[in-house]
């Protein structure tokens, strides 16, 4: 956990050691991308077709391109309602999470006092704590704040399970700021609170945003949290929504092949505009 | 005018904790315990600055775990305070079931065939995507696809293929491999290697993206050197890249190792709450939500939250002293020094 995880690596250069083989290369890359999109096209395709040409042959393709089941979808309300539901859930916790997880990190990074050592190793231990286990007591917790089916009832456990990483990803780039520049800075009549705005803020950004991502997509792709803390379907995020889709109108595949795959669609969005950060977050994440 | 903060700033002593203040204080050495006292306004701000953070981690994390291992000793059912306290009644009630023992035999299978079938895969398309390539980000990003994806999508979109009448086993028919067609579902022999493979399918592509950054920091000049003295490519991926690559395998193997004991959204969205147990695909977590919160029994759920925490706990303990060690350094004690 020592380097600061800023450093930038030299791309590789293997070309001149690489030998033969590049056409296997090609060959494994095609068969590996045909195998991890295959059942994503089939889901997009199936919503393309009617629930009779699924039946006669489950494995076809559209014939003729039906819309009709992606229209019923974009045109009624639940779909809307359940995206906005786990845009909110997403954007809360993403913003708790940053907010929160940069001011404790800070105090851990650059605070001298007693108790430090052992905040710091309470929230590495938090790693070990997944979800699952605290579930039950969450919910009872939950319920006895009050806050089951409301949105903060799930936002606000989902900012504490991702205060671990965001404090382990975050005190290295905290710790990296150079004291010369708290110095300089506070020589120059800055505050606290403006050394932290206008310096550790902006210095830090490329932690921040790789903590946030990973607070986005954990939240976005959750379901055990909602599934026992929300049963107002109102309130339902999509993961909850497309299950409990699937089960209502489980004879109409068509209707829930279209309902699935649009509800694919914000995390594909979201995925690519972030790739490279989420990469590096999730190396960052697990080599410190 | 001086604050409190700007004379603090003038005393050295009291900076030695954060390391690269160190140097600038001659006396004492670094990491003796003897700091000045703080004053009071920065106590106020370490306060309001960590404050929230830690009370809500502590809260909403830390509490939960340990009310499980409360409720764990009470039979309850989650209203009015626990009172019918029964012990460790409800651990060998745990341990004494066979629907649980064989949902851990589960949770064992899953991790193993993890390992097994993951890792040395993922590891050689990543050491042969590891070369300058038309495309390439275009296939990292493509791969990572089925990541991204919830799992409760996965679920439901496997389902509709696998089930009996669904397209898996029309795609065999077509190939003329009738005679594979299965039950991938309901027949508890096949259930679960469904599972596997849609574990597998959704997991490889973090494999690999994890190894092909793993491979970026294997320095090319030990490569170039072994090609130099005339090692073969494969031999150079054998015994230059392969050993550099440790750390990242053996992370990489944590990460799956604890993933693997807490399946439970692709079970729970495929296979119900009960029918999993039919199925052969029931999961330690899978069980802990049937018979904890649906069935009313939370001192129990709490009890199997506690199990299950435990045997994580201690594979990750052990794995951590026996494998981790070189590569994080304490990253769990005192990693603050």
């Amino acid at each position: 956990m020592t380097s600061a995880p800023m450093t930038t690596r030299r791309r590789p250069r293997l070309d001149s050691v690489a030998g033969g083989g590049s056409l296997a290369a090609y060959l494994v890359a095609f068969a590996l991308v045909g195998v991890c999109l295959a059942p994503a096209v089939y889901i997009v395709l199936g919503g393309f077709r009617t629930n009779s040409q699924i039946i006669q042959s489950p494995a076809g393709l559209p014939d003729p391109w039906e819309v009709g089941n992606y229209l019923s979808v974009l045109t009624g309300s639940l779909f809307w309602q359940e995206l906005v539901n786990s845009l909110v859930a997403a954007v809360g916790t993403t913003l708790g999470v940053v907010v929160l997880g940069l001011m404790t990190s800070y105090v851990i990074a650059r605070y001298p006092f007693r108790a430090k050592h052992a905040m710091y190793s309470l929230f590495a231990a938090g790693l070990m704590f997944p979800i699952t286990v605290a579930i039950t007591p969450l919910y009872i917790l939950v319920r006895d704040l009050g806050l089951t089916n409301t949105l903060a009832g799930i936002i606000v456990p989902q900012i504490a399970f991702a205060l671990p990483t965001t404090v382990i990803i975050l005190v290295p780039f905290l710790r990296a700021i150079p004291r010369e520049l708290e110095e300089a800075a506070f020589i120059d009549g800055a505050s606290r609170l403006g050394f932290f705005t206008r310096m550790v803020v902006p210095l830090s950004l490329p932690g921040v945003i790789t903590v946030g991502i990973l607070a986005f997509v954990a939240s976005w792709n959750s379901y055990l949290l909602p599934l026992f803390l929300l049963n107002d379907p109102d309130l339902y995020t999509l993961p909850l929504g497309v299950q409990a889709f699937a089960s209502q109108y489980s004879v109409d595949t068509a209707r829930v092949l279209a309902f699935v795959s649009l509800s694919m669609i914000p995390a594909l969005i979201f995925f690519s505009a972030f790739e490279r950060r989420i990469v590096g977050g999730l190396t960052g994440a697990v080599k410190g | 005018m001086s604050t409190p903060e700007h004379v603090n700033l003038d005393v050295p002593a009291g900076r030695t904790a954060t390391g690269d203040g160190a140097r600038q204080a001659p006396s004492p050495a670094p990491g003796t315990n003897r700091r000045r006292p703080l004053p009071w306004r920065r106590w106020l701000e370490i306060l309001l600055l960590a404050g929230p953070g830690t009370a809500v981690f502590v809260t909403f994390v830390i509490l939960p775990v340990l009310m499980a291992g409360y409720y764990g000793f009470f039979r309850w059912s989650g209203y009015g305070p626990p009172t019918e306290f029964v012990g460790l009644r409800n651990y060998q009630l745990i341990l004494t079931d066979t629907a649980f023992l064989e949902a851990l035999w589960h949770n064992g299978f899953i991790l193993v065939m993890s390992l097994v079938l993951q890792g040395p895969v993922a590891i050689a398309i990543a050491l042969l995507l590891n070369r300058r390539m038309r495309g390439r980000s275009l296939i990292r990003v493509l791969i990572f696809v089925p990541y991204v994806l919830s799992e409760v999508i996965v679920a439901i979109g496997f389902s509709l293929m696998l089930h009996s009448a669904g397209a898996v086993n029309d795609v065999l028919d077509r190939a003329g491999l009738g005679g594979l067609r299965q039950d991938w579902l309901a027949d508890p022999d096949v259930a679960i290697w469904s599972l596997m493979l849609i574990l597998v399918w959704k997991y490889i592509g973090f494999a690999v993206i994890l190894m092909l950054a793993g491979l970026q920091g294997v320095p090319d000049e030990l490569r170039e050197a072994a090609a130099i003295d005339g090692a073969s490519y494969w031999k150079t991926q054998w015994y230059i890249t392969l050993p550099l690559l440790g750390p990242t395998i053996r992370i990489w193997a944590f990460l799956s190792i604890i993933g693997s004991l807490q399946v439970f959204d692709l079970v729970y969205v495929i296979w119900g709450q009960y029918v999993a147990d039919t199925a052969g695909t029931s999961t330690m977590a899978t069980y802990m939500v049937a018979n904890g919160r649906i069935s009313g029994a939370y001192g129990y759920g709490s009890a199997v939250a506690v199990v299950i925490f435990l045997i994580s706990l201690v594979v990750a303990l052990v794995y951590q002293r026996y494998l981790l060690r070189r590569d994080t350094e304490g990253a769990l004690t005192g990693g603050a020094a």
